[in-house]
């Protein structure tokens, strides 16, 4: 099983030993590289935010080791710019691999975790990994879990009318799916003859803080939750990067081609806990994605395990020198707290391309209730 | 000349025509039934949700992410509390980017007893909406400010949220002073230009009054009366509850000043503290439930800013702590403030002895304390305006 709603072959291949492996589509030998380098920076971000957590110089860590394979394809595949003409992204707070991959500067995330001034992301405000950028259309990345499923309808509702091919992109875990914003997502997002160009993501590691998943869920995939609603739905390997990278393709190329949702779930590891209230050790237990690449890429003579060596350190000492630099920066001003309550401006709306809603173009369309005494007669099916 | 419903369609008209509103969307807000209480009827951009407040909210949120402007309406605020953590999401969503992203939306919800609405048609929402930082809290008590105040709602860059009393609804103008320039003074003609016909509404278009552009500024009460003794600072419905006490008292020699604060967040405290400081005694009248009320915020900065000029305590006529508000009448009448009720306190602010005879002056209840406890003599305050 891999494409939950169709049973016709398609890239989604997935980990369940029960699925026949649909053959993935190799990538070029230079989008592997990129991806790998990308994947090799996330990790040592997360791992120096870790090491500055610890060493006190954060209060908490929450991020994403584990999902770099995943993580950083979305990014890459997104269509990258401000306003509904773009991708909007409703991230989780395990997000680093996909802000990197999007372009974003790794000292600024660490700058989050030290809470300074110059964090651009919310001025010292929010915890690591609570990523904000407009320019790219991230919107703020929140602590509540879930409320992104809300949010998405909205930014949807604007790129369906507005047309095109950028879509809305939401993703968060597995637990979290039982929130009643995911049930609104998915009945909001399949509305007849208004379908949203979205791509619903559950990165799926298998826990919620330390709530299993098979102790709270009878269904067998969250994925299938989509085929109730006549939705395109699949489950892939997070992974193995060409599952992850070949499927979101596919997944979002039918988001942006037919104007429809796409639920992706995928199952991702989660390598160092749940954040660093639960200890963030390394899990030698699960899969990492990253070695799982090395392997690869050496099979397949693309980087030897030294080269991949050496990428790792020099990213490891660029992100150290950086913690060091970032350490000395000036903490906010405590009156900047009253900072940005209210806003004189209009910052999303100055440059938007608005797209009114107009009931006399639009109407849902007729449907007849299987009370209704023609349908009972037989006179409608 | 317009009822709040009516003023809130033709505000909602310009919002959509004049001012860049893309969606106004709710449970039934759309065609066929343009919103249970017909605020929504003859719009373009309205449109019908899933029965789902939170996707209500959320949605409305994203819209305003995506540079659009949403109208968002919760069908009756009893039903808005499962949607609290996405209204503080909207309320600090500014402030968590580090000024980034702003979310230009507008919530409106009919609140308040008064129309025999039981349990879940009763609530009010000014106590909590104050709690939620972010967001400007309006409260219009009248057409004229039910329009102006939409206007401004919908120009503001913020989330706003619009609290429309459900009593007020089909309540007109109280006079020529409180109608909106431009509409039609008949209200029949009014109706017939833009309420929908019953029945099948195939074909029908509305027919829109040229209302002029008149926004009531954000934050700025009105003075509804001018008074010497005491200040009832109101809101919403209790505003005309509140005027009718103050003619009834005038009789009796009690001379009320009535504002009306408009805007909850943020309110005008320059209003409220000329008003205090000039009678030096307050009345703060409301409908939701009295503990943790929003008037006790405005009486504890009265104690802490103007002690001075207080000459007595500073009083509370609000919703009774309960579960609910019952259905029947004898019960609705317990439970939430109404004419007598305001009465009494009025009276009761007037009646307390000046704590400081130093603080009479010019224009006030100035007299000689003989002794009553405030409760005690119920014609104290004869006694005391004999005094004069
Ligand atoms: C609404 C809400 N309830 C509870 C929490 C506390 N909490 C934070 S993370 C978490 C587990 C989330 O699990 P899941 O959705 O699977 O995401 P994961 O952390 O595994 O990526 C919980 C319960 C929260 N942040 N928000």
């Amino acid at each position: 099983m891999a494409d939950v709603s169709h049973s016709s072959p398609s890239a989604f291949p997935t980990a369940t030993a029960s699925a026949p492996r649909a053959r993935i589509e190799p990538l070029p030998s230079e989008t592997l590289l990129r991806l790998h380098e990308r994947m090799v920076e996330a990790r040592c971000l997360e791992e120096r935010l870790i090491r500055m957590q610890r060493g006190g110089d954060g209060y908490f860590w929450i991020g994403g080791p584990g999902e770099e394979a995943f993580n950083v394809s979305l990014g890459m595949l997104t269509k990258r710019g401000e306003g509904i003409d773009h991708d909007y992204l409703h991230l989780h707070y395990r997000s680093s691999a996909t802000m990197l991959a999007l372009g974003a500067d790794p000292v600024d995330a660490l700058r989050q975790m030290k809470s300074v001034a110059a964090d651009p992301y919310s001025g010292g405000r929010n915890f690591c990994g609570h990523y904000s950028i407009r320019k790219w259309n991230v919107a703020p990345i929140t602590s509540p879990i879930e409320v992104q499923y809300a949010i998405a309808i909205g930014t949807a509702t604007a790129q369906k009318r507005g047309g095109g091919d950028a879509i809305t992109i939401v993703q968060g875990g597995d637990a979290g799916t039982a929130e009643g914003d995911f049930a609104s997502c998915l009945v909001w997002a399949s509305r007849p003859g208004f379908e949203l160009p979205m791509l619903i993501i559950v990165t799926h590691n298998g826990w919620g803080i330390s709530t299993n998943a098979g102790e709270q869920h009878g269904e067998k995939h969250i994925a299938d939750r989509g085929r109730g609603f006549g939705m395109r739905a699949a489950t892939i390997d997070g992974n193995d990067v060409e599952s992850a990278y070949r499927g979101l393709e596919e997944a979002m190329g039918y988001v942006r081609r037919e104007r429809k949702p796409f639920l992706l779930e995928v199952y991702v590891s989660r390598l160092y806990g749940h954040s660093s209230s639960s200890g963030s050790n390394f899990v030698e237990s699960e899969t990492d994605c990253i070695s799982e690449l090395e392997r690869k890429l050496e099979a397949r003579g693309l980087r030897s395990a030294e080269a991949c060596a050496t990428l790792r350190a020099g990213f490891d000492e660029r992100l150290l020198e950086a913690a060091k630099m970032v350490k000395h920066e000036p903490m906010p001003e405590p009156e900047t707290a009253f900072d940005h309550v209210f806003t004189e401006r209009d910052l999303v709306g100055e440059r938007a391309r608005r797209v009114p809603h107009d009931n006399r173009v639009w109407r849902a369309p007729a449907c007849v209730h299987p009370t209704a005494k023609s349908v009972k007669s037989g006179e409608t099916h | 000349m317009a009822t709040t419903v009516q003023a809130l369609r033709m505000a909602l008209h310009v919002g959509e025509t004049k001012l860049g509103v893309t969606d106004i969307f709710g449970q039934d807000v759309g065609p066929p039934l343009g919103g249970v209480f017909t605020a929504t009827q003859g719009l373009r951009t309205t449109w019908n949700t899933p029965l789902d407040e939170r996707g209500i909210v959320g949605a409305a949120i994203g819209l305003a992410l995506a540079g659009q402007k949403p109208v968002a309406e919760i069908q009756f605020c009893d039903y808005v509390f499962n949607t609290i953590d996405l209204l503080k999401l909207a309320g600090n969503t500014l402030w968590s980017s580090h000024g980034d992203w702003n979310v230009p939306m507008v919530l409106m919800t009919p609140v308040g007893a008064g129309i025999h609405g039981s349990l879940y048609h009763s609530h009010s929402f000014d106590a909590s909406a104050t709690r939620i930082a972010g967001w400007k809290i309006l409260m219009p008590s009248n057409p004229r400010d039910t329009y102006g105040l939409m206007l401004s709602a919908i120009q503001d860059p913020n989330p706003v949220m619009v609290l429309v009393p459900k009593a007020l609804m089909r309540a007109k103008a109280a006079g020529p002073e409180e109608m909106i320039p431009g509409e039609p003074e008949d209200a029949r003609a009014l109706g017939r230009m833009i309420d929908a016909p019953i029945g099948d509404r195939e074909g029908w278009e509305p027919e829109w009054p040229d209302t002029a552009l008149e926004f009531v500024p954000i934050g700025v009460a009105r003075t509804v009366r001018t008074g010497e003794h005491v200040t009832a600072v109101t809101y919403g419905r209790m505003v005309g509850v509140t005027r009718r006490a103050a003619e009834l008292l005038a009789d009796e020699g009690i001379d009320v000043e009535v504002l009306d604060l408009r805007t909850l967040h943020p309110y005008d405290w320059p209003a409220i503290r000329q008003s205090v400081a000039k009678t030096g005694r307050a009345v703060f009248i409301n409908e939701d439930t009295e503990i943790t009320n929003f008037g006790e915020h405005l009486i504890r900065r009265c104690v802490e800013e103007l002690w001075g000029e207080l000459r007595c305590a500073p009083l509370l006529e609000a919703g009774k702590h309960l579960p609910g508000v019952g259905l029947a009448e004898t019960l609705e009448n317990v439970s939430v403030p109404g004419l007598d009720s305001v009465l009494r306190a009025l009276r009761r602010s007037a009646a307390q002895p000046d704590r400081a005879p130093s603080h009479a002056r010019r224009g006030g209840l100035s007299f000689t304390w003989t002794g009553e406890g405030a409760h005690g003599a119920p014609d104290a305050v004869d006694r005391a305006l004999r005094h004069r």
